[in-house]
């Protein structure tokens, strides 16, 4: 394919196997493409891009809380910082992290394609998302926003004084990005199997796109006109919610998080897929119950849909509304548990290799144990009622989505890292950053919970009445430097990898799965011949695997399967 | 759905991109994708209907009062537009499969200009007059009319609230608006689909491009059958 870069005769004469990254080396070739692998990428220097951003604002939320009555930002300069840290993490890392990188780059190698079903509109979506992020990055330059990432109204659409406007559009044009990113990955996974590939031999990590891409084709739109409707009424005075306007307040709330709420699992279920392959990969087991793990992400995406009501318990609505509300937010924690047991089992019985991905892996466990747990105080009227607009909140939604889906990025990173590059980076510094992370993220949020429970409200740039507090915020905000360094460091060593690591060869975790027959890096057109399935996903085998490792043990060095293998 | 260019390089002779297997594959492909399309948009109106519900069961007597100011027959004669110009599509995908492109390009053009037609209509003869007696909520927007319609009908308006008229012209441009808006995409991608037509392009030989259009203007027609009598016929 792409005759226009594959006839390029100046290639250097030994050229080694064509792959997706030298086919083609003009910024042209990159910008223009249509191979789901090189948007992939370009979506994950995008994705650090802004992630680095949002880590910097939230560094300076950090340090701004260490002194009771604030270190150095003004009460109005603090609102928009929060605000925008919120923006950028959510709209512009946390949504598109995991589907747009590793979601790109695998779906198609995982179910057997060359590409996904629509290349054009998955570049479309991708400058979607550019766009979008040059918007935002032109409101920051014009004054910032100041209404909390979930702009509500009517503070947002009457009485704010800053750039409501080009940032509500920038959420619209990145909701669209998502939406088409979404189609596509449905198309793909219904119509693009390869022979063989039946639905019930998916790997776990395509479920957990499916149902991620069901929540964003019903749930985007949603947010997308609210936020349409936001605009008309901030610009063309349309009347929706303001009660100035004879409309209502509440409305607004509840259209929000219809689609706001499920958002939160578009961060976690791409992210539950990607532990669940790290699981079984480094445990060397078939996952324990297959369908159920299956099956729970659709529960959890259907049951998304209805809980939203609990972020509105103290809005004013009717109390039986809340009981509803409270009601099925507790059930979503029944497949979140299961997923959880599932992972368990399989490492319970498994023969496990503390490797990298693995030790992401069991942070995002443990993190995300904390997360969901406290999300049921969270979901009980109660004690809702007392934590609601906290530091508990912030915790518990930290938790989940940093200390969930940003470790099952880093996880899903460093485990697809070989297959992405064709190298493998410093063993190591991998398990020393994960290690880091884990330890920073604890200490960060961990005091949270407990100055949440004490009183310690959100969205405050002081806390001088109460200065007992700033023992908690002087923890926290070192561990926010702790969990810098974590993140930082694999951003060093994975780069340092491309030129100096080892060649990874095909499948250096021994791994299952069709991504990890073709070769690393993957040709343009990811096979060389469409693959027939035969077997089902995570055909490990577990005998096999004691054998192994009592091999490298006997062999006493560093334990490398395709060593074992040759 | 997607435009192309006749010398792509993705192309193969006979329309099939590189990374399907088949004809029947890509077309299956573009079947799912137009459907789940749609269903984002039956998602992306449903807010403004629910807000349209919401309010109506709040200012019910109001709203009542408050569509009389829209005039039944505009609105019908733009419904039998749209229903023509749905059946003209329709006929345009059948003449597709039969392969008798001279009526399908009379079929598709016919629809373009119904859609032209609708939103002529709409434009001049219901916008218009609404701006023009400051019915566009905002600063401008006066309660109630002075002029412009018959006093049976202005006697009915005398005692509804500002807010509520206004919320129900607000609920009236937006969703309105949003559907022309749609009108107009719907028109562009017909007209693009003929113009691939008309020039030969491999990718629009199958007839299922043109019906994944058709199906797109239908929808367009349906969200418009829904707004009629809930805009229109509802007092009467």
């Amino acid at each position: 394919m792409r005759a226009s870069t594959v006839k390029n005769p100046a290639a250097e004469a030994p050229k080694p196997e064509s792959n997706y990254l030298n086919n083609g080396h003009t910024i042209a070739s990159w910008l223009l493409t249509k191979d789901h692998k090189r948007i992939a990428i370009l979506y994950l220097i995008s994705v650090t891009i802004f992630f680095a951003v949002g880590s910097f604002l939230a560094g300076l939320i950090r340090a701004e809380l260490i002194l009771p009555r604030g270190v150095m930002l003004e009460n109005e300069t603090y609102n928009k910082i929060f605000t925008l840290h919120g923006v950028v993490m959510i709209f512009f890392f946390l949504i598109p992290s995991i589907p747009a990188t590793l979601g790109n780059f695998l779906i198609p190698m995982m179910i057997g394609a060359k590409d996904l079903a629509f290349p054009r509109l998955n570049l479309l979506s991708w400058y979607l998302y550019i766009i979008a992020g040059l918007i935002a990055i032109v409101a920051i330059a014009m004054g910032g926003v100041d209404t909390g990432w979930t702009f509500y109204a009517p503070y947002a659409s009457m009485y704010s004084n800053s750039q409501v406007s080009l940032t509500i559009g920038a959420a619209f044009l990145a909701g669209f990005s998502s939406i088409f990113t979404g189609i596509n990955f449905i198309v793909t996974i219904h119509k693009m199997r390869a022979p063989g590939m039946t639905w019930f031999r998916l790997p776990l990590y395509v479920w957990g796109h499916y149902s991620t891409s069901i929540i964003i084709i019903l749930g985007t739109p949603v947010v997308a006109i609210t936020l349409l409707m936001l605009l008309a009424e901030r610009t063309l005075h349309l009347g929706f919610f303001s009660p100035e306007l004879g409309g209502d307040p509440v409305l607004f709330q509840h259209l929000f998080w219809f689609y706001s709420h499920p958002a939160v699992y578009i961060m976690i279920l791409p992210g539950m897929g990607v532990i669940s392959e790290i699981i079984t990969c480094f445990s060397r087991r078939r996952i324990f119950g297959y369908e159920f793990v299956a099956f729970s992400s659709l529960a959890i995406a259907g049951l998304g849909f209805l809980v939203w009501g609990h972020h509105l318990y103290v809005s004013g609505q009717s109390m039986y509304q809340g009981m509803v509300f409270s009601i099925i937010t507790f059930l979503v924690a029944i497949p979140s548990a299961v997923k959880v047991f599932n992972w368990s089992t399989t490492i319970f019985k498994g023969s496990v290799r503390l490797q990298t991905p693995m030790a992401y892996a069991l942070g995002f466990m443990g993190l995300f144990l904390v997360g969901g747990l406290t999300g049921l105080y969270l979901s009980s009227m109660a004690t809702d009622i007392h934590l609601t607009d906290t530091y508990f909140v912030v915790a518990h939604f930290h938790f989940v989505m940093v200390g969930g889906a940003v470790m099952a990025m880093l996880g899903g990173v460093h485990f697809w890292w070989p297959k992405m590059t064709g190298k493998m980076y410093n063993e190591h510094l991998g398990k020393l950053s994960a290690a880091i992370t884990f330890v920073g993220f604890n200490l960060t949020f961990l005091p949270q919970f407990a100055m949440g429970y004490l009183g310690m409200p959100r969205r405050y740039h002081y806390y001088y009445l109460w200065p007992d507090f700033q023992i908690y915020h002087i923890l926290s905000t070192a561990g926010a430097f702790v969990l810098a360094i974590g993140y930082a460091m694999p951003a060093f060593y994975l780069l340092w990898s491309l030129k100096h690591g080892k060649d990874a060869g095909p499948n250096p975790w021994g791994a299952k799965g069709l991504e990890w027959t073709t070769p690393s890096p993957p040709p343009t057109e990811n096979f060389t011949t469409i693959p027939i399935v035969t077997e089902e996903a995570y055909n490990y085998d577990p005998e096999l695997a004691e054998r192994e490792e009592t091999l490298a043990d006997m062999l006493e060095h560093d334990y490398s399967p395709e060593g074992a293998g040759n | 759905m997607s435009t192309t260019m006749a010398n792509s390089d993705h192309g193969h002779a006979d329309g099939v991109f590189h990374q399907y297997e088949n004809i029947d594959q890509q077309n299956e492909s573009y079947i799912v994708g137009m459907w789940t399309f749609l269903v984002t948009e039956v998602m992306f109106f449903g807010p403004l209907f629910f807000t349209y519900i919401l309010y109506r069961w709040q200012y019910q007597e109001y709203f009542w009062r408050t569509h009389q100011l829209l005039d039944i027959k505009l609105g019908g004669i733009n419904t039998m537009i749209l229903l023509a110009s749905s059946f003209s599509m329709a006929m345009g995908v059948h003449y597709a499969q039969k392969k008798d492109t001279k009526r399908q390009l009379g079929m598709m053009g016919f629809t373009v200009l119904c859609g032209a037609a609708f939103l002529a209509i709409k434009l001049a003869l219901e916008w218009a007059p609404k701006f023009q007696h400051h019915m566009i909520p905002g600063p401008q927007f006066t309660w109630p009319p002075h002029d412009g319609y018959d006093q049976s009908i202005l006697a009915l308006l005398h005692d509804v609230p500002r807010g509520a008229a206004e919320m129900y012209f607000s609920i009236y441009f937006g969703i309105t608006g949003l559907h022309g808006i749609h009108v107009v995409v719907g028109m562009l991608c017909i007209a693009i689909i003929m113009f691939m037509k008309v020039r030969k392009f491999p990718q629009v030989e199958s007839y299922i491009p043109t019906e994944m259009v058709g199906l797109y203007w239908h929808f367009v027609d349906l969200v418009w059958i829904f707004l009629y009598p809930l805009f229109y016929l509802m007092p009467r």
